[in-house]
């Protein structure tokens, strides 16, 4: 029953938690935090103006800017090239600040996991 | 049939030989469970970028969104712009985590750290319930789609088709698995988008590349003045519309990246990286494709004649890609209307044997790796025996989504996505995030958030005018809700129940998981949040 009820039991490693004692642990996930965290709350916010605004604010979103081009289309073409922007950063982001230290994170799992093949261990 | 007929269905045929061969390609070299589900996690960044578009666009976006501008100009547009930014959510919250965490399924990441049985059973079901309604629309889709396209208006041509699209789907997932089913996904996207970009650039050509210029004939074509370029013709004036489109607008941007066919794609590259290049590639796709719909639905506004508007109208806007493209040819009889509309209409085809390809392989590997390997043979059946189950399921969903398609015919197809989209944001995506990012969480919330988002959302439905209560259309006096017209069991004022059912997936999944307490899950989300952001001790990729 033990068994059943947490087979994945048997994957735990201890090098996980030693892995995530590290600073640089502490310091990949704060950064990826310190990013996606407020990045989410502002397209959700910046999403959720457009919608409240169409539905809310016709006559403004009327508005004409140039020839047949309004507010509205403009605003909503504003999402695309926020999308596009936002994936853009946080591909920049990531690339920058997060992979390195998950790398490091991950050679160092493999040092421990292949020192302990050669101890003959496991 | 007429050279018309002829042409298209020589290019339907067309569409289904190459798929075929592809299928059978890619079963050549497929051996063993990384390769069946995950399709030995080799694809690119770029592969599989244009194989998430492949399963994402759907015809409801190729054919109704572009219809929906064509009839309700800008609100058709707004509806297309929900289905772009959640991939924000996919790219930063879930695409990277779930490919370092998880194997084959969504289960995988929550069983990871909580009681396997309960969590992988009610994951699978979300993800079966979730990829039957999408299927149905597509189906569904397909049988509308060939009888309008030959003209022939005959309800045994559409049961044909929709067998036919069946029999199709589960060929690819039985032979060509995950590898297949993949390389039939971005072969459709690159169709998709090549063809409508050729729409796109003829039609933009018509008016020397002056978007204003289109926007102002279509607006004063379409009979409705500047009102059609303004936001409020579907959804207003009325307020109950207006928070319907609210509600809907959250399942959207939410359901995305909890839908099930999307997630499993992730498992495809070879590393998170990777996965993360897919989803910018598909950001860039998605984007540019719901810009062409923008230019077709207005071309359409534009260009159509009184007639084939009408006929638009008639067919609830799923004709519009296609008659326009007939219109940019040279109109109805000339030899580029014909060839244009057959290749439109092949490119509609292929874009829903993708899909429903996709939704097949996920249900049936879910119903393999979850129910039967984890809860039934408590994780000790062999691969082997693993995968010929899931081909058996593919094979019985197949013919499920056959049988249920047929008498679903009378359902409008937009309502069934949007439903997917709600289920699949008030089911799954609260243990999604509440898994990667909350300690606490634990199998009873997450029981508690995927019942509860799937029964409040499926239940609010059934108590909506979409099943009952709406009567009948004073015009033309047809039954406007599903059940007979002298039936109403209606109480929940709402078409789409997302702004009710996605908080109650949250708050449930967030009582559940107070209300009891398991170390063991504690315990282990430090293992998971390693592997999920580091990416050590994540599936490698197979190597052949």
């Amino acid at each position: 029953m033990t068994q059943d009820a947490h087979d994945q039991a048997a994957r735990h490693d201890p090098v996980y938690d030693e892995l995530s004692a590290r600073p640089e642990f502490a310091e990949l996930r704060s950064r990826y935090r310190r990013f996606v965290i407020p990045a989410t709350a502002a397209f959700l916010a910046w999403y959720a103006l457009y919608v409240l605004m169409s539905m809310f604010a016709h006559d403004f979103m009327s508005t004409k800017v140039v020839g047949n081009i309004n507010v509205a289309l403009v605003f909503g073409l504003l999402q695309f090239v926020t999308t596009f922007a936002l994936a853009w950063l946080y591909s920049r982001y990531s690339n920058a600040n997060l992979d390195p230290l998950a790398r490091q994170l991950t050679d160092d799992y493999h040092r421990t996991l292949d020192g302990r093949a050669d101890n003959g261990g496991r | 049939m007429e050279g018309h007929q002829i042409l298209t269905t020589a290019l339907f045929l067309g569409v289904v030989a190459l798929t075929v061969g592809i299928t059978i390609w890619a079963s050549r070299n497929s051996s063993g469970a990384a390769d069946h589900y995950a399709g030995g996690r080799n694809f690119s960044g770029l592969q599989n970028g244009l194989a998430i578009g492949g399963d994402y666009m759907s015809a409801a976006s190729f054919l109704g969104i572009s219809g929906a501008i064509a009839l309700s100009g800008y609100d058709g547009f707004l509806y297309s712009i929900g289905f772009l930014v959640a991939w924000l959510v996919a790219l930063l919250l879930v695409a990277e985590v779930l490919r370092n965490s998880g194997r084959y399924t969504m289960a995988d990441q929550l069983a990871y750290r909580m009681k396997q049985k309960p969590v992988r059973m009610a994951a699978a079901t979300s993800t079966v319930v979730v990829s039957i309604f999408y299927l149905l629309a597509q189906m569904v889709g397909a049988g509308a789609l060939v009888a309008l396209l030959l003209g022939v208006e005959s309800e045994a041509l559409k049961n044909l088709t929709i067998f036919f699209v069946g029999a199709l789907m589960i060929f690819y997932v039985t032979v060509g698995g995950m590898k297949g089913t993949t390389w039939v996904q971005i072969v459709k996207a690159v169709l998709l988008m090549a063809g409508s970009a050729l729409i796109v650039v003829i039609v933009l050509a018509k008016f020397g590349f002056n978007l204003s210029e289109l926007l102002g004939t279509a607006a004063s074509n379409s009979g409705k003045g500047g009102a059609f370029l303004e936001p409020g013709l579907k959804y207003g004036p009325e307020l109950h519309k207006k928070i319907d489109f609210i509600s809907l607008a959250i399942a959207l941007v939410l359901g995305t990246a909890g839908l099930p066919h999307i997630l499993i794609r992730f498992y495809t590259t070879p590393t998170s990286r990777d996965a993360r290049k897919s989803v910018l590639w598909a950001i860039g796709l998605i984007g540019a494709f719901y810009l062409f719909t923008l230019v077709l639905g207005f071309g359409a506004a534009a260009l159509l004649d009184k007639d084939a508007y009408a006929e638009v109208a008639a067919s609830g806007g799923n004709l519009a890609s296609p008659l326009l493209a007939e219109a940019a040819g040279g109109g109805p009889g000339s030899t580029g209307g014909a060839v244009l509309l057959a290749l439109i209409a092949a490119v509609a085809f292929a874009t829903i044997l993708a899909v429903v390809a996709g939704l097949t392989l996920t249900s049936s590997v879910s119903v393999a790796h979850d129910i039967y390997n984890s809860v039934l043979k408590d994780g000790k059946a062999s691969e082997t025996e693993e995968i010929r189950v899931s081909r058996i399921a593919a094979g019985v969903i197949g013919l499920i989504a056959i049988v249920l398609a047929i008498p679903a015919q009378k359902l409008n197809i937009a309502f069934l996505v949007a439903l997917a989209f709600a289920v699949a944001a008030s089911a799954n995506l609260p243990a999604i995030i509440y898994n990667m990012f909350w300690r606490r969480f634990n199998t009873r919330g997450a029981l508690w958030s995927i019942y509860g988002g799937l029964v409040s959302s499926v239940g609010l439905v059934i108590f909506s005018p979409v099943v009952s209560g709406k009567g009948l259309d004073p015009v033309s006096g047809k039954n406007l809700s599903l059940l007979p017209a002298d039936i109403d069991i209606s109480w929940f004022p709402l078409e789409n129940p997302g702004i009710v059912s996605i908080p109650l997936g949250f708050l449930l999944g967030y009582l559940g998981t107070i209300s009891s307490r398991e170390p063991a899950a504690e315990e282990r989300y430090t293992e998971l949040e390693v592997r999920a952001l580091t990416g050590a001790g994540a599936e490698q990729a197979v190597q052949h």
